[in-house]
C-alpha cells in the first residue's frame, strides 16, 4: 500500500488527493532592538515562538468534506493556509496526489497551487476594492493561460451564473454588492482556475443565517456538480455537522480527535470534544442552565506541558501534565489523543455524558 | 396583572439619511417581567440594536425616537432630558455590547471604572465600592479578582473583557439589562461560560434581560420568550419553545430552516431566497413579500397588522402558517400554500 | 413534538417544494440563462471608488473653496504670460521711473499697478503671477519626483521584507532625523542657486516621507485577504505588487503628497528668502517677499505683503483640499 495512506487511519481507503505528514508551523517573533539592548544587561529575553500547527498528519480523500473545528487561535486557519499553499510548513510534508509539493518543479507546483483554492472569512476584505468583478474573477485564468483574453468576458459570465450572480453586474466593483454576493464572487474567483479542492476558512461566518444557508447550499451543489473536495474550517459546530463527512478537532495546534462526523457527534471520545459539543447552543434545546467548561484558552506562546488540555480537563490525572498524548486509533478509523484511552484496555464506547467518563476515570 | 419591569409600546425610531427618512424601528412593542429573559432575534439591519439603544436612551442624531413609549418600572423614559436619562442609565437599565471596549475605557484601570460606576449612583465609601467591584468580578468567574482590579482592560482576553463589562453593567443591580450580541465574537466554550454566568446573575437579582442575537440556537437555550424582527418590525413573538416548534410567520419558519445541523446533513437547507431589504426601499405591503413563499395578493398591498394568537403569541402575517392551538400543522400550512 | 428540526425540514415551509421559484434562491439571478454561444448580457455600469470619492469630496464647503482657490491660482500661474500686465523678467519693459509706486498708480504705458510696483519698477501683480509659476512648478515637480522614488522604495521594502526593508528604512530614519531646512540649506550651499537645484534639494528632503507612508500602508494591505487570494491564485509576484498592492497604497500617498506640495512651496520660499533658493532672475514668491522685506518698515508695505498674501492663499487652499482628501480617502483617520 501507498506509504502515505497509513499515516491517517481515518481517511477513506483511496489514494488521497492531499496529505499532510507531520506538518509544523512556527511563527517566530524575534526580539526588537529595545529587547536586545535589555538582553545586554542580562534580561535573558528569548525569541517568542508560537507553535500554530504542531505535528499534524491528515489525509484528504478526493470528494470528501473534512471539517476543522476548534477555538480561536488553535491554528485552524494556519493549517488551512498550509493546505492551500499560501503558507509553507516549517517542518513536514504536504503531498498533492502523492508528490511532495516542496520538491515540485515550477510548472507542477503551479498546477498543484491552482488545484487547491481558498475561500476566505471576510467576503469584503478578500476582494481587491480597486478591481471590477470581471477582472477579479477573470484575471487568474487569463494569466495562467487557461483561457484567452478575449474569452474572459464570456467565461466570467458563465461562472457568475454558476454561483448565482447576475452577469450583468460584472463591471461593478466589490463595494456595490451585499455580503452574500461578495461571498459568491469569492467562490467564482476560486472556481475560475478549475480547482479540485476548496479550503473554506470560516467562509460563511460573516453572513446572516438566511444568507449562510444559501451559500452552504451552493457549496453542496458545487460539490455534486464538480466533484470538489472541501476542507471546511469553522468554529460553528452546526455548520460542520451539516456539511462535513469527517471532522478534525484541534486544540492549541494539535489535532486531538479525528473521526467521521456522525461518530464524533454521537460519541465524542476526547474530553475537549465532549466539552465543545456540550456547549453548542442548539435549536432543539429547551431553556436550560448553561454549564461551562472552566478556564480560558491558554496562550499559544506558553502552551501547557504534556496534554495541552490538562488545565481545563475534568478528567486530568498525573500523567497528563507530563506526557504528550499521541493521536492513536481508538476504534476503526477513529483517532483520539487522550491518555484515558490507555488506562482501560478495552473501553466501552463513550457517551456525551461527562459523568460516565469521570466514573471510568475514577475506576481506572 | 403586575406591571412589567420593561414596557415598550409602539416604539418608532427614525434616522434621517442621504436617502431620506428611514424608519429603523417601526411599531415595536414588548414587555419583560422581573427575572424574565426575552430574546430579540433578527438578521443584520433588522433593527435589534437600535431597539436596544432606544431603551437606554442612546439614540443620537441623525436618529430620534419618533413615537412610542418606553417604561422602566412604570417610569416613562421617552422625552426625558439627557440628565434624567443619565440617572437611570447604569442604575435602572444597563447595556452590554458585542465589543466590550464600547463601555470600558482603555486608559483607566478596572477598579477606577467600576468604583466610579457605583459611586455615580450611590453614596458609598471608596472602600465599600471596591469590595463590591471585587465581588462582582468574582461572580462573573474572573480568577484572583483582587489582583485583576488593578489591571487595564487590554490586559484581559476578549472573553474576560466581556465578563468585566458584564460585571460593571450589573454593579448597581439594574432592573433591566440589554445585551447586544455580547457572545457573538467569542468561542463556544467562552460563550457558554458567559451565558451561564449571566443566566445565574439575572435569576439571582431578578433583572429583566433582553438578549439581542442573530443566533436562534442561543435563544433556544436561554430565553423565556422571543421576538423576531424583520425590517424594523416584530413579525412574531411568543414563548420560545412554541415559536421555535410551531412558527406562525413564514420568516420565522425560514430562519429555523436555515440553521444548519446534523439532521439535515448533505441535504440543502431550506433557504430564504433573496436578500434582506433596504429600509429605504421597503415594498408597500408586507416587507417580507418579495422573499415569501406564501405571499398572496393582499401581501403586496396591505401591511399586515399585529394579530394576537392564543398562548401569548402574536404575528404580523396575512397567511399565518400554524395557528395554535390544535390545528394539524402540516395540513394547515399546505392549505395556505398557494 | 420534541424534536423540532426534522419536522421543520419536512414541513413544506421554505423549501423549494413550497412553490418558491427554484432560482429565487440566488440574489440577482440572471433573467435569461445565457448558454455558450449566446453573447453575454450587456453589463451595467459599475460605480468605482473614485467616483464615490469625488462625490463625497464635494460634500464639504471648505474643500470646494480650497479647490476653487487652488484651481484659480494654478490657472493664473499657467496663463500669466497672456494676461499679466507686464513681463517682469524682460528688463526692457522695466522703467526705474516706475519704482515703488503704491497700489493703484499708473505705470509704463498707462496701465494701472493694482498692487503697486517694486524698487525696480516691476508691476507687483505681474511679479506675483510669475512668482506663483515658479513656486508651483518647484513644489509640484519636487513632490512628483519624490513621490515616485519614495513610493517605489516603500512598496519594495514592504513586499521584500528582510534586509532590503531594514536597509531602506534605516536610510529613511536617518533622512528624517535631520531637519529638512538644514539639509536643504547644506545642499544648496554646495550646489549653488538654481530652480533645478532647489528641486533636487526638495526631492532629497522629501522622498523619505513617501517611502515611509507607502511602506506603512503596504504592510497593512499586504496582510489583507485579497493579497493572500492573489497568492493563492499563483499570480506572478510583479503582478501582485503592481496591480494589487500598489494601487491600494495610493490614497494615503495622495493625501501626503497634497500637503507636501504646500510644505515644499513654503520651504522653497524660505530658502529663497534666505537667499539660497531660486536665482534673482526667476523670482519665486519667497524671493519677492525677501526683496520687499527691506522696505516694509519704510512704509512701502505692498512689495512684501502681497506676495505673502498670495503665498498664504495657495498654501491654505492646498491644505483645505488635502484635509478633505484625507477624510474622503481614509475615513478612519477623520476626526
Ligand atoms: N503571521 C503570524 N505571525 C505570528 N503569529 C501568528 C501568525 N498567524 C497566526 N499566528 C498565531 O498562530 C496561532 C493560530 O492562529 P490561526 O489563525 O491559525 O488560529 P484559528 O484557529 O484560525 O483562529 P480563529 O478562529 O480566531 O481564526 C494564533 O496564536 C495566532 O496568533
Ligand atoms: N446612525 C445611524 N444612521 C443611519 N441609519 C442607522 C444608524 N444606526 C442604525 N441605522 C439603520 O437602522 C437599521 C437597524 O440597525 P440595527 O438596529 O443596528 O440592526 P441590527 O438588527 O443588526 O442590530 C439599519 O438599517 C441601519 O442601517
Ligand atoms: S490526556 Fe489527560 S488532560 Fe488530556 S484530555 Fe486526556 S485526560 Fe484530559
Ligand atoms: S403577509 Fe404575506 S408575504 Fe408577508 S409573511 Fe405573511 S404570507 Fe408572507
Ligand atoms: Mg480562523
Ligand atoms: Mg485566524
Amino acid at each position: 500500500m501507498n506509504a502515505t495512506m497509513n499515516a491517517d487511519a481515518t481517511a477513506p481507503a483511496v489514494k488521497p488527493i492531499l496529505s499532510l505528514e507531520h506538518v509544523h508551523k512556527r511563527f517566530v517573533k524575534s526580539l526588537d532592538a529595545a529587547e536586545r539592548v535589555a538582553n545586554l544587561f542580562g534580561a535573558g529575553l528569548q525569541d517568542q515562538v508560537v507553535r500554530a500547527v504542531d505535528d499534524v498528519t491528515l489525509d484528504i480523500a478526493p470528494g470528501e468534506v473534512v471539517g476543522l473545528v476548534g477555538e480561536s487561535g488553535c491554528g485552524k486557519s494556519t493549517l488551512g493556509r498550509i493546505i492551500a499553499g499560501i503558507l509553507d510548513p516549517s517542518d513536514g510534508l504536504v503531498r498533492f496526489e502523492g508528490a511532495d509539493v516542496a520538491k515540485m518543479n515550477g510548472a507542477d507546483r503551479r498546477k498543484a497551487d491552482l488545484a487547491v483554492q481558498m475561500i476566505f472569512q471576510d467576503p469584503a476584505a478578500s476582494l481587491n476594492p480597486r478591481m471590477r468583478v470581471v477582472e477579479i474573477i477573470g484575471e487568474a485564468p487569463v494569466v495562467h493561460g487557461l483561457i484567452a483574453a478575449e474569452e474572459m468576458d464570456a467565461y466570467v459570465c458563465g461562472l457568475m451564473e454558476k454561483v448565482g450572480l447576475d452577469p450583468a453586474t460584472r463591471r461593478r466593483y466589490p463595494h456595490q454588492f451585499s455580503g452574500g454576493q461578495r461571498a459568491r464572487i469569492n467562490i467564482a474567483r476560486a472556481l475560475a482556475v478549475q480547482p479540485r479542492v476548496l479550503v473554506c476558512d470560516e467562509s460563511t461566518a460573516a453572513l446572516d443565517v438566511s444568507i449562510q444557508a444559501q451559500v452552504l447550499n451552493l457549496f453542496l451543489e458545487l460539490r455534486r456538480e464538480l466533484n470538489l473536495t472541501y476542507v471546511f474550517v469553522s468554529h460553528d459546530l452546526g455548520v460542520i455537522e451539516h456539511i462535513a463527512d469527517r471532522v478534525a478537532v484541534m486544540y492549541l495546534g494539535r489535532i486531538v480527535e479525528l473521526a467521521k462526523t456522525d461518530e464524533i457527534f454521537e460519541a465524542p471520545n476526547h474530553p475537549y470534544t465532549q466539552a465543545l459539543l456540550e456547549e453548542v447552543p442548539r435549536l432543539e434545546a429547551k431553556k436550560r442552565a448553561f454549564t461551562a467548561l472552566k478556564g480560558e484558552i491558554p496562550s499559544p506562546l506558553r502552551p501547557p506541558p504534556g496534554c495541552h488540555f490538562h488545565p481545563r480537563c475534568p478528567h486530568v490525572f498525573a500523567r497528563c501534565s507530563v506526557d504528550r498524548p499521541g493521536l492513536k486509533p481508538i476504534a476503526e478509523s477513529r483517532l483520539s489523543a487522550c491518555h484515558l484511552n490507555d488506562e482501560t484496555a478495552a473501553r466501552p464506547g463513550r457517551t456525551r455524558s461527562a459523568e460516565t467518563v469521570s466514573m471510568e476515570a475514577a475506576q481506572g | 396583572m403586575t406591571t412589567p419591569v420593561l414596557d415598550v409600546r409602539d416604539l418608532q425610531v427614525t434616522f434621517s439619511t442621504r436617502e431620506g427618512l428611514v424608519t429603523a424601528v417601526d411599531g415595536v412593542s414588548f414587555r419583560v417581567d422581573a427575572g424574565e429573559v426575552m430574546g430579540l432575534v433578527g438578521e443584520s439591519g433588522s433593527g435589534k440594536s437600535v431597539t436596544g439603544l432606544a431603551v437606554l436612551g442612546l439614540i443620537d442624531p441623525p436618529g430620534r425616537i419618533a413615537a412610542g413609549s418606553i417604561k422602566v418600572k412604570a417610569t416613562e423614559l421617552v422625552g426625558q432630558s439627557e440628565k434624567a436619562l443619565q440617572k437611570v442609565r447604569g442604575k435602572d437599565v444597563a447595556m452590554i455590547f458585542q465589543d466590550p471596549m464600547t463601555t470600558l475605557n482603555p486608559v483607566l484601570r478596572i477598579d477606577t471604572q467600576m468604583i466610579e460606576a457605583i459611586r455615580a449612583h450611590e453614596q458609598v465609601s471608596e472602600k465599600a465600592a471596591r469590595e463590591r467591584a471585587r465581588d462582582a468580578l468574582a461572580k462573573v468567574g474572573i480568577p484572583s479578582p483582587e489582583e485583576r482590579l488593578n489591571a487595564y482592560p487590554n490586559q484581559f482576553s476578549g472573553g474576560m473583557r466581556q465578563r468585566v463589562a458584564i460585571a460593571t453593567a450589573l454593579l448597581n443591580r439594574p432592573a433591566v439589562l440589554v445585551a447586544d450580541e455580547p457572545t457573538t465574537a467569542l468561542d463556544v466554550t467562552i460563550q457558554a461560560q458567559i451565558l451561564s454566568e449571566v443566566q445565574a446573575l439575572c435569576a439571582e437579582t431578578g433583572t429583566a434581560l433582553v438578549w439581542i442575537t442573530h443566533d436562534l440556537s442561543v435563544i433556544a437555550g436561554l430565553a423565556d420568550k422571543v421576538a423576531v424582527m424583520y425590517a424594523g418590525r416584530v413579525v412574531e413573538e411568543g414563548p420560545v419553545a412554541d415559536v421555535l416548534e410551531r412558527p406562525i410567520h413564514p420568516y420565522t419558519a425560514g430562519l429555523i430552516g436555515s440553521v444548519p445541523s446534523r439532521n439535515k446533513r448533505g441535504v440543502p437547507l431550506a433557504q430564504i431566497p433573496g436578500m434582506t431589504p433596504q429600509l429605504s426601499k421597503l415594498p408597500p405591503g408586507c416587507p417580507f413579500a418579495p422573499r415569501c413563499g406564501y405571499s398572496t395578493d393582499p401581501c403586496r398591498t396591505i401591511r399586515p397588522e399585529r394579530t394576537p394568537y392564543p398562548g401569548g403569541r402574536a404575528a404580523r402575517c396575512h397567511n399565518p402558517l400554524d395557528v395554535p392551538p390544535n390545528t394539524p400543522k402540516a395540513d394547515a400550512a399546505r392549505e395556505l400554500t398557494p | 413534538m420534541t424534536d423540532l428540526t426534522p419536522h421543520a425540514a419536512a414541513r413544506p415551509v421554505a423549501g423549494p417544494a413550497a412553490g418558491m421559484p427554484q432560482s429565487a434562491g440566488r440574489p440577482g439571478e440572471a433573467a435569461g440563462a445565457s448558454d455558450k454561444g449566446v453573447p453575454p448580457p450587456a453589463p451595467d455600469k459599475g460605480e468605482s471608488l473614485l467616483r464615490r470619492h469625488v462625490s463625497s469630496f464635494f460634500e464639504s464647503w471648505s474643500a470646494i473653496i480650497g479647490l476653487v482657490l487652488l484651481v484659480a491660482s494654478v490657472a493664473a500661474a499657467l496663463l500669466a504670460p497672456w494676461f499679466a500686465p507686464q513681463d517682469p523678467y524682460d528688463l526692457a519693459n522695466l522703467s526705474i521711473m516706475d519704482n515703488m509706486l503704491p497700489p493703484g498708480e499708473i505705470f509704463g504705458m498707462g496701465q494701472t499697478a493694482y498692487l503697486g510696483t517694486d524698487d525696480q519698477g516691476r508691476d507687483m501683480l505681474s511679479a506675483i503671477l510669475y512668482g506663483l509659476r515658479v513656486s508651483l512648478t518647484v513644489g509640484a515637480s519636487s513632490v512628483l519626483i519624490a513621490a515616485v522614488i519614495g513610493a517605489s522604495l516603500g512598496v519594495l521594502a514592504a513586499y521584500a521584507g528582510g534586509r532590503v526593508e531594514s536597509f531602506v528604512m534605516r536610510v529613511v530614519d536617518l533622512q528624517l532625523s535631520f531637519p529638512a531646512i538644514l539639509v536643504a540649506l547644506v545642499l544648496l550651499a554646495v550646489f549653488g542657486r538654481g530652480v533645478d537645484k532647489v528641486v533636487i534639494a526638495l526631492v532629497v528632503v522629501q522622498w523619505a516621507y513617501y517611502a515611509r507612508t507607502v511602506r506603512g500602508s503596504a504592510l497593512v494591505e499586504k496582510r489583507r485577504e485579497y493579497i493572500e487570494a492573489a497568492r493563492c491564485l499563483a499570480l506572478p509576484r510583479r503582478r501582485i505588487v503592481f496591480r494589487h498592492l500598489l494601487p491600494n497604497c495610493i490614497p494615503p500617498l495622495i493625501v501626503v503628497a497634497t500637503v507636501q506640495i504646500a510644505n515644499a512651496i513654503a520651504l522653497e520660499s524660505t530658502l529663497s528668502f534666505l537667499g539660497v533658493g531660486v536665482p534673482v532672475t526667476e523670482p519665486s514668491l519667497g524671493m519677492l517677499i525677501a526683496n520687499g522685506y527691506g522696505y516694509l518698515l519704510s512704509g512701502n508695505y505692498w512689495i512684501s505683503t502681497f506676495p505673502g498674501v498670495a503665498l498664504v492663499i495657495v498654501i491654505v487652499a492646498i491644505n483645505l483640499v488635502g484635509d478633505r482628501l484625507r477624510d474622503v480617502l481614509n475615513p478612519r483617520l477623520a476626526k
